[in-house]
């Protein structure tokens, strides 16, 4: 199911130069921004969970699962270089759920671990803080990433439909509608990290076992259908 | 020995019909897939690799489907006509990586590299090669587990003469291993130069198919239109009426110049230079008016 050649091309396309830096701007800020808070207001539990709750998990990690889920396979599809993965003897699915691992880490590593740094800055992990957003992100980051990998196999604007999603639906409408709320990664993710602190710092709209439910589901659902996207994946010509 | 074979093949994008009806069988050795730009050609190819659905018929590779089989591709190598690449790996990590998503490792890697003569310059950033370049190492990715078939779209474009010759070699002694390879290109010297075997694609149509020789007559044979300019239009288009090669001449009074309709190619050409110096006439403009490949195509179709 694993293809660590398939693996190795997505980590060096994802961390190129470029996309590197993008992927690594908004984590230092948040960085920077919780040296400042914890600088100026000194540690505050509230202050930490809502810097954490409304820029790290709310913005960030969706914008970081954007870049690393589309960026696992859409440039390859757009450029057409995909056609080197395409033309072996290799399970369709078996690209998919490696490139699924690959973009799973990326998000992880730069959205969950600035997050507990974050949180550790803040408030030094009071009352948990920073374990429960960062378990959020964790959680996030799994469903983010094959969300927004199906999406690149999808469309050519995968990023565009993605940063609407991530930035309109969830920031938004999120925070505005409480229906959409329940359809929202985010909420899944804080029920999740409620579980961790137990208190009402970190809460979600939503109980733990829906959010359970409906993780599992987007993400064995968006990865499957990767997989039979790619299957039927053409490669028309220039004319 | 591994035979292609496409049976009844059509395949449209929405009501725009790009391959119509296509049938053909592809053995061992060389074979030109010859068409103008849009003939319909990648589409072609792209459904051979199991790239595309047809939309009606089958392709199949010694009876297994080539669509949606991906162990097809054991013993399939492509060549595809775009450029990316992974154009941040060194040539040899791209070979090596081919390699390796085939379950081969880097001996079969380095030999590939060595059959195109990528070997100085593998360890080298693909970003930085030449289109040569590229089409080599392309082509190195495309022989790391010994495939026997070989699909090459317009393996050529872009290639200096030196590459080409190079490029057309190493084709030419794939055919001669016994492997079946087939290229796409719209420029006849470069099919004729390499394939023994034409098919002929004009808009999504099996125009002809068949020995070079055959075909090449075909398109040669036509009649051939020029637009010529002189010092004297009247006196030269009575010398050239004169000569069978010729069958028609319009004095072209808007142009300011000759239209002529020439039947024998070789003649022709041959006699224009020589009636202009003996009857002490300039020629200002000769320009073949109907050279465009899709004329030419346009009349193999209707012979």
């Amino acid at each position: 199911m694993y293809d660590p050649t398939v693996a190795r091309l997505t980590y060096r396309g994802l961390l190129g130069r470029r996309r590197a830096l993008i992927l690594g701007v908004l984590p230092v800020l948040l960085i920077v921004l919780s040296l400042a808070v914890r600088s100026f207001s000194g540690a505050d539990d509230q202050v930490a969970s809502d810097l954490l709750g409304g820029f790290a998990l709310a913005t960030m990690v969706p914008i970081i699962g954007v870049i690393a889920g589309t960026g696992a396979i859409g440039p390859e599809i757009d450029d057409g270089s995909v056609v080197y993965l395409l033309a072996k003897p290799l399970k369709r699915p078996t690209i998919i759920f490696t490139k699924l691992i690959v973009a799973i880490a990326v998000t992880m590593a730069f959205s969950a671990v600035p997050t507990f740094i974050a949180g550790m800055i803040l408030n030094g992990n009071g009352q948990q803080i920073a374990v429960a957003y960062t378990v959020a992100a964790l959680v996030a980051s799994i469903a983010y990433a094959a969300m927004f990998l199906l999406l690149g196999t999808v469309t050519r604007h995968a990023v565009v439909f993605g940063l609407v999603y991530a930035l309109v639906w969830e920031a938004l409408f999120g925070s505005l509608v409480s229906g959409a709320r329940t359809l929202s990664v985010q909420q899944w993710a804080l029920a999740v990290g409620h579980k961790v602190t137990g208190g009402d710092l970190v809460t979600s709209d939503v109980s733990l076992t829906t959010a359970t439910v409906l993780l599992t589901v987007v993400t064995v659902l968006a990865t499957w259908y990767a997989g039979q996207r790619l299957r039927s994946l053409t490669l028309a010509g220039e004319e | 020995m591994t035979t292609l074979t496409i049976d009844h093949v059509s395949r449209w994008f929405g009501n725009v019909v790009a391959v119509n009806d296509i049938t053909m069988t592809i053995g061992p050795g060389v074979t030109g897939l010859l068409g103008p730009n849009g003939a319909g050609k990648s589409t072609l190819i792209n459904m051979m690799g199991g790239f595309l659905a047809p939309s009606t018929g089958t392709v199949t590779l010694d009876g297994q489907p080539t669509w949606r089989n991906e162990d097809i591709y054991r013993h399939i190598g492509i060549v595809p006509e775009r450029e990316a690449m992974y154009d941040f790996l060194t040539g040899r990590e791209f070979v090596l990586a081919n390699a390796e998503l085939h379950g081969l490792g880097p001996k079969a890697a380095d030999r590939a590299l060595a059959t195109v003569e990528m070997a100085y310059a593998q360890d080298r950033k693909i970003s930085t090669y030449s289109k040569g370049m590229r089409q080599r190492v392309k082509m190195a990715s495309a022989l790391v587990h010994d495939p026997s078939l070989l699909l090459l779209d317009e393996p050529f474009n872009g290639m200096d003469p030196r590459q080409r010759m190079q490029l057309m070699d190493l084709l030419r002694r794939m055919g001669d291993e016994g492997r079946t390879v087939l290229f796409s290109s719209h420029i006849l010297e470069e099919v004729e130069q390499l394939a023994a075997h034409i098919e002929v694609i004009v808009a999504g149509r099996h125009a002809a198919s068949g020995d070079f020789r055959r075909i090449r007559r075909l398109m040669t044979d036509r009649p051939h239109r020029y637009l010529v300019r002189s010092s004297d239009d009247r006196a030269l288009a009575a010398a050239l009426i004169a000569d069978p090669s010729t069958s028609g001449i319009e004095v072209d009074l808007a142009e300011g110049a000759l239209r002529i309709q020439a039947v024998d190619f070789g003649r022709f050409t041959a006699l224009l230079p020589k009636v202009a110096r003996d009857h002490g006439i300039r020629l200002l403009t000769v320009s073949p008016s109907d050279e465009s490949l899709e004329s030419v195509f346009s009349y193999l179709v209707a012979a």
